[in-house]
Order: C-alpha cells, then structure tokens, then sequence
C-alpha cells in the first residue's frame, strides 16, 4: 500500500492528527456509522416512539446474523468463503436444542460442547478444501447440503428447548435502558474473541494466507493448517450465532433462514474485500445493523415486505458499485 | 492436441501411462464422466432390475434438461471467473410471468415480456461485473434478490388473474413427441422428451459458440488472463455485458421448460436449482476460476445428478440422507477430478 510509508509512529504527533489518521485508515467504517447514526434518527422522526423496547429488539434481532458475519468474515479475510455457514447454523441449532431439551440440568454443559461441536464441524469444512484442494466456493457449496441433511436428521420439525438462563442473557438491559443485554453481549463476544485473536500470531496469518498465499507460505506460515483454524472460527461464531437462535426462540428449527447470503452480503457492505487479506470485523457487524433497521424502518412505514427485498438487493448492489468506484478512480489516480 | 506430440514409448497406447490417464482426464473430462454415468445407471438397475428402460432414460433426460441449461448459465460465466446466482430467481420470475400474463395477452407477447425482462436483469448484471467491476457472486446475488422482489410484488398485484401455465409450455416441458400416422396420435419408441427440440439446439449453439466463435474464445481468454485480453485490445466490458444477458435468457428458457414440466408457476419454482446448476458445471470439468472447461462435461454432470437423486430416492433414504450424501458425492467427485488432474 502507498500509505505504508505514513504508518511509522513519529514521535510528537497531536491527537488531532492521530484521530483524522484513524478516520482516514478506517474510512469505510466511519461512513458506515455515520449512516447508522442518521438512520437511527430517521427512525425516531418517522416513529417517534421509537425507544428502548425498539432497541432491545433490533440488538435481539442483530445478534445471530451479527455473529454469523463475524465467522464470515473471518474466512473471507483468510482469503475463502463458507456457502454452508446456513446450513452449519441449522445443524448446530437443533443439536443444541435437543440436547437441552433431554438434559436439561447439564446445559451449561451443552453450551460448551456445542461451541466444541461449532469448532469441530467448521475444521471439517476447512480440512476437506485443504485436503481435497477443490477450491473453497465448490467444497462448501456441496456441504451446504450435507449439513442441512443432517439437521433434517436430527429434528424434521421444530423442537427442543433451551435453557432458562441462556434465554435470560438476550432478554433486557444492562445499567441503563438504552444498552441492551444483547448488544453488550455481542460486543463481548467479539471483544474476548476476535480482538486478542487479531492481534496474535494466527490473526496476522489469516490476513497473510488472504492476500497472498505464496508469500504467506514463504515466510513461514503453514497455510493448510491456518486454513483450517480459519474455518474452525467460522464454526465457532456460528455455533454461537445458533446458541442465540435457540435462547430467542427457545427451540430449534432445521430450516433457519438465509444466513449464508446475508452474511456475505454484510461482510461485503462492511468493507470486507471478497478477494481476502483486507478489512475487519466491526464493519461488518455495523453492515448488519444497518440492514437490520432499513427493514425495521420499511414496517414502519408500511412498505410491502417484497419491496424490502428489493431495498435490500438495491442497497447491497448500490453500495458495492459505489465502493469499486471509489477503488477505480483511487488506481487511476495513481 | 498434446496427445498427438507426446511421445508414446515402447509403442504403447499413451493412455495406458498414469500420466497418459491424467492427460487424458484432462483433455477430454467427457470420457470418464460418461463411464461414471454408466456406472450409476447399472446400480441402478441393480437396485431397481427392471426398471432402466427406454421410458425411464426419457423421464431422466426430461428432469435433467432444465438443470443442464442453468448449468449452461454457470459454465459460459466461470469460463470468465464469475458465477451467475441470479438464474434461479430470474427462471422463477419468467416462468410466473408468462403464467400471469397468459390469459390477457396472446402467448408470444407474454414471452417476449418476460424474455424482455430477463434480459433487462441480465443486462444489469453485466453492466455491475463488466463496468463497475462488481465480484460477479455479490452481484448475481444481489440481483436475485431484487428479480425475487419484484416477482413477489408483482404476485401480489396479479393474485387471481392470469390464464395459468399455457399449454404449448406444458407439451414442450412434459410431453413425449408423437407422430400422427393414420389419423391418431402414436408415441414413437423410445418416448422423446419434447424438451428435446428446445434442447439440443440450444445446446449446438452454446457448444459451436465455444469452440469456434472469436466471442466463445474470448469468454476463455478473460478466465485465464483479464490483463492480457486488455492488452490485446478486446473490450471485455462488453464481452461480460452480453455474456450475463446471454445467461438471462437461458434461464428463461430453463423457466418456461421447468413451470411446464411440472405445470405450476410459483415464485420460488427454481430455487432448488441454483446449487445443483453450479453442481453440475464443477463435475462437468469446469473450473470456477475460469479459463476451463466445457459444455459437453456439464450436460453429462447434469444427467449424473439427476441419476444420483434417482438413484437415492430408489434406495428408499429419507430426505435427510439423500441430501448428505448427495453432498458428500459432490465434493468426492470434484475431488477425484481435482486429484487426477492435478490442478487445484
């Protein structure tokens, strides 16, 4: 990058020039909460009871896609992508469910065999495309059906429960009512997980094995095996995305809807770049609340459901051209 | 052909080698796709005796074709290194279409409306990859959503009207070709889908197209190396603006096929087919990074796997297994392709 050279640390830099620094390195990320800020305000002008229940609501909603990204993007940084990541939810959500159900009284348990389970069947995704070397698109396509099978297998209709106080974590506020519970769990999550992970040794070589792998591979990093912790994170956050499905509807269902598509969608609204190697996790997560509230905003409003759908195609496809355009005219510039 | 520069030591037939088996997998992907076919078909019949039949052969030519052509789609955009997810929603939509519109208007107009309208969807994806430079899954994807939008609103509008799936759809998608010899209708053996006659045309096109067209060798040159296509001058902004309206109209063409062969036009008819047409491209040979591969290898990979759910369905599995297995053959098969190649 061009900037490589403005990225020493001199001595005596102001405030004012380390803060307009960040918001140029992070410029995607800005602009998307300045467009999260001024569509929370047109919620409130255009619902102007729009309050702390709204807002429980939407971080309830937010949640397991919010998660789901993360794993997304994970991969997506590491320079693959998981068309099965719905199915792996599906599978992980009924098996939760069930377990739950027949042992109630161990489920704290089942939680942390269930994050186990996430780990397991995302390192089966990755070891299979690092095995076979069919490229990453293909391999997880053809999982996307095994995983839905194997739902299917393990509960055909909805069923199951979850536990009492896993329910209880996603319910209410913390401190003030306009922090919900959900929310600040969400930024623990991701906080305990992913921070301490990107800045670790394996962090830097997801990025490394996402922009290139050749060099990545020259300079000491065992691509196979970052591949596979790549996908064992993706199973990770998708087994805690499950768990959060579970707690909101307390049961599980082998058809959870279309988190693969909208997890991309949302890693590529949050600046992640589909090639790999570039963009971060925050950004995603705000994509995903960003469309979150368009959809809450469109009830609002009255607007046919089916015309949402639109709205979003039109939003993801609109923002897309903008950013290669935006691209295209910084290499021209060049 | 390398084949023929190869030295063969010893006089004998270069295919005998490992490295004369891999060349050949290589050059001609057809040959042991076709054996692989013929393997599941002797299961089968191992399963089922009896059953494998020149009715049965046509029922599994009829399934297949819809399938063959949205993997058409997915073959001639790979060969590019881009992917067309939007088939599924634009089949759905034209097949809904020319349902709805039926009844008001004559039967040409109807399809040309929707022909018109996929076009207009493919156009736009092609303007999103070719002139913004859009990763084509985002943009399929994103134009499925607004195509199954649009679909869905103009549902609502047209809810009671509409003459249903017109019957020259329901022949063509479903019925058998028949002769009117001495009067009356009489199947000729063995029964010819109808699909048939949309088919292998189309078919023809795609595969001269391919092969021999400066537009077919281009679609190559932009999947193997995009810098060297610009540097030789070609635009292929226009190469990719064209090709997603090429694969629109097939799949209007897969959608007519399809809410005929089961007489029902829904808004979601071909969503199961969006991954098994991406399915059938990969097995066929092709690579999803582009620069390789063919039509030929597709259409074979779309009759295997429509024999594989044949096949499955005949074992007696329930749905859950059929769906895991019919996974883990795909990755194996994808596999197998990627080892004896050796290209990964």
């Amino acid at each position: 990058m061009s900037a490589a050279t403005e990225t020493f640390d001199e001595p005596g830099v102001s405030p004012a020039d380390a803060a307009s620094r960040f918001v140029r390195d992070n410029a995607w990320t800005v602009g998307l909460l300045i467009l999260l800020v001024a569509l929370l305000a047109f919620t409130r002008f255009i619902q102007p009871t729009y309050g702390p229940p709204g807002i429980q609501g939407l971080a309830i909603a937010v949640l397991p896609l919010a998660l789901a990204t993360v794993g997304q993007a994970i991969v997506v940084i590491s320079g693959g992508i998981d068309l099965s990541l719905g199915s792996i939810i599906a599978f992980i959500t009924v098996v939760a469910a069930t377990l739950m159900k027949a042992y109630p009284e161990l489920s704290i348990l089942v939680v942390l065999g269930i994050l186990l389970l996430g780990m397991l069947v995302g390192a089966v995704n990755g070891g299979l495309i690092v095995i076979t070397r069919v490229p990453d698109i293909v391999v997880t396509l053809a999982m996307s059906f095994v995983w839905a099978g194997a739902a299917l297998l393990v509960l055909k209709t909805p069923g199951g429960a979850a536990a009492d106080w896993l329910k209880e974590l996603l319910k209410g506020y913390v401190l003030i009512e306009w922090v919900p519970r959900a929310a600040v769990l969400l930024v623990v999550i991701v906080g305990v997980i992913w921070i301490p992970l990107r800045r670790s040794r394996l962090g830097l070589s997801f990025y490394a094995i996402g922009s290139n792998q050749l060099a990545a591979f020259r300079s000491g990093v065992s691509v196979g095996r970052t591949k596979i912790a790549s996908y064992a994170f993706l199973g990770l956050f998708a087994a805690l995305a499950a768990l959060s499905i579970t707690a909101n509807t307390g049961q599980g269902s082998p058809s959870v809807g279309q988190y693969t598509l909208q997890s991309v969608a949302a890693i590529v609204l949050g600046g992640v770049s589909l090639a790999g190697g570039r963009g971060g996790v925050f950004g995603a997560i705000v994509a995903v609340i960003i469309l979150q509230l368009i959809r809450a905003d469109m009830a609002f409003l009255n607007v046919n459901s089916n015309l949402a759908t639109v709205a979003n195609g039109v939003i993801l496809i609109g923002v897309v051209m903008f950013g290669s355009l935006l691209q295209i005219r910084r290499e021209r510039a060049r | 052909m390398s084949v023929a520069t190869a030295p063969a030591p010893s006089g004998r037939s270069p295919y005998l080698t490992a490295a004369g088996w891999r060349r050949m997998f290589r050059d001609r992907p057809i040959v042991p796709l076709v054996v692989l076919l013929a393997i599941l078909v002797v299961l089968y019949e191992l399963v089922r005796p009896g059953q494998v039949s020149p009715g049965w052969a046509g029922v599994i030519v009829r399934t297949a074709i819809p399938l063959a052509i949205l993997a058409g789609c997915q073959v001639i955009t790979m060969l590019t290194g881009g992917i067309d997810l939007s088939v599924s929603a634009v089949a759905s939509m034209t097949g809904f279409l020319v349902a709805t519109l039926v009844g008001d208007l004559d039967l040409g107009i109807a399809i040309l409306i929707a022909l018109l309208a996929a076009g207009l969807a493919g156009l736009i994806n092609g303007i999103g990859v070719g002139v913004f430079r859009v990763h084509p899954l985002i943009m399929s994807l994103g134009m499925g959503l607004v195509v199954f939008g649009f679909t869905n609103a103009w549902q609502l509008i047209r809810v009671q009207s509409g003459g249903g799936v017109p019957t020259e759809f329901r022949w063509i998608g479903s019925a058998p070709l028949t002769f009117a010899i001495g009067g009356g209708d009489v199947n000729i053996l063995p029964p010819i889908p109808a699909s048939l006659l949309l088919f292998v045309p189309l078919a023809l096109i795609i595969l001269f197209g391919l092969r021999r067209t400066g537009y077919g060798r281009l679609l190559y040159a932009i999947g193997d190396n995009p810098i060297a296509v610009r540097l030789s001058g070609a635009r292929s902004w226009q190469v990719l603006l064209v090709l997603y309206a090429i694969s629109a109209f097939m799949a209007a063409i897969a959608g007519f096929l399809l809410s005929g062969g089961v007489n029902v036009a829904s808004v979601t008819l071909a969503d199961s087919y969006v991954l098994p047409s991406v399915a059938a491209a990969v097995i066929g040979g092709t690579s999803i990074l582009g620069g390789r591969g063919g039509y030929g290898g597709a259409i074979v990979g779309a009759l295997i796997l429509t024999v594989i759910t044949a096949l499955l369905s005949a074992l007696g599995f329930p749905e859950a297994v059929r769906q895991v297995l019919f996974g883990a053959i795909i990755v194996a098969v994808a596999a197998a392709y990627t080892r004896v190649t050796g290209e990964g």
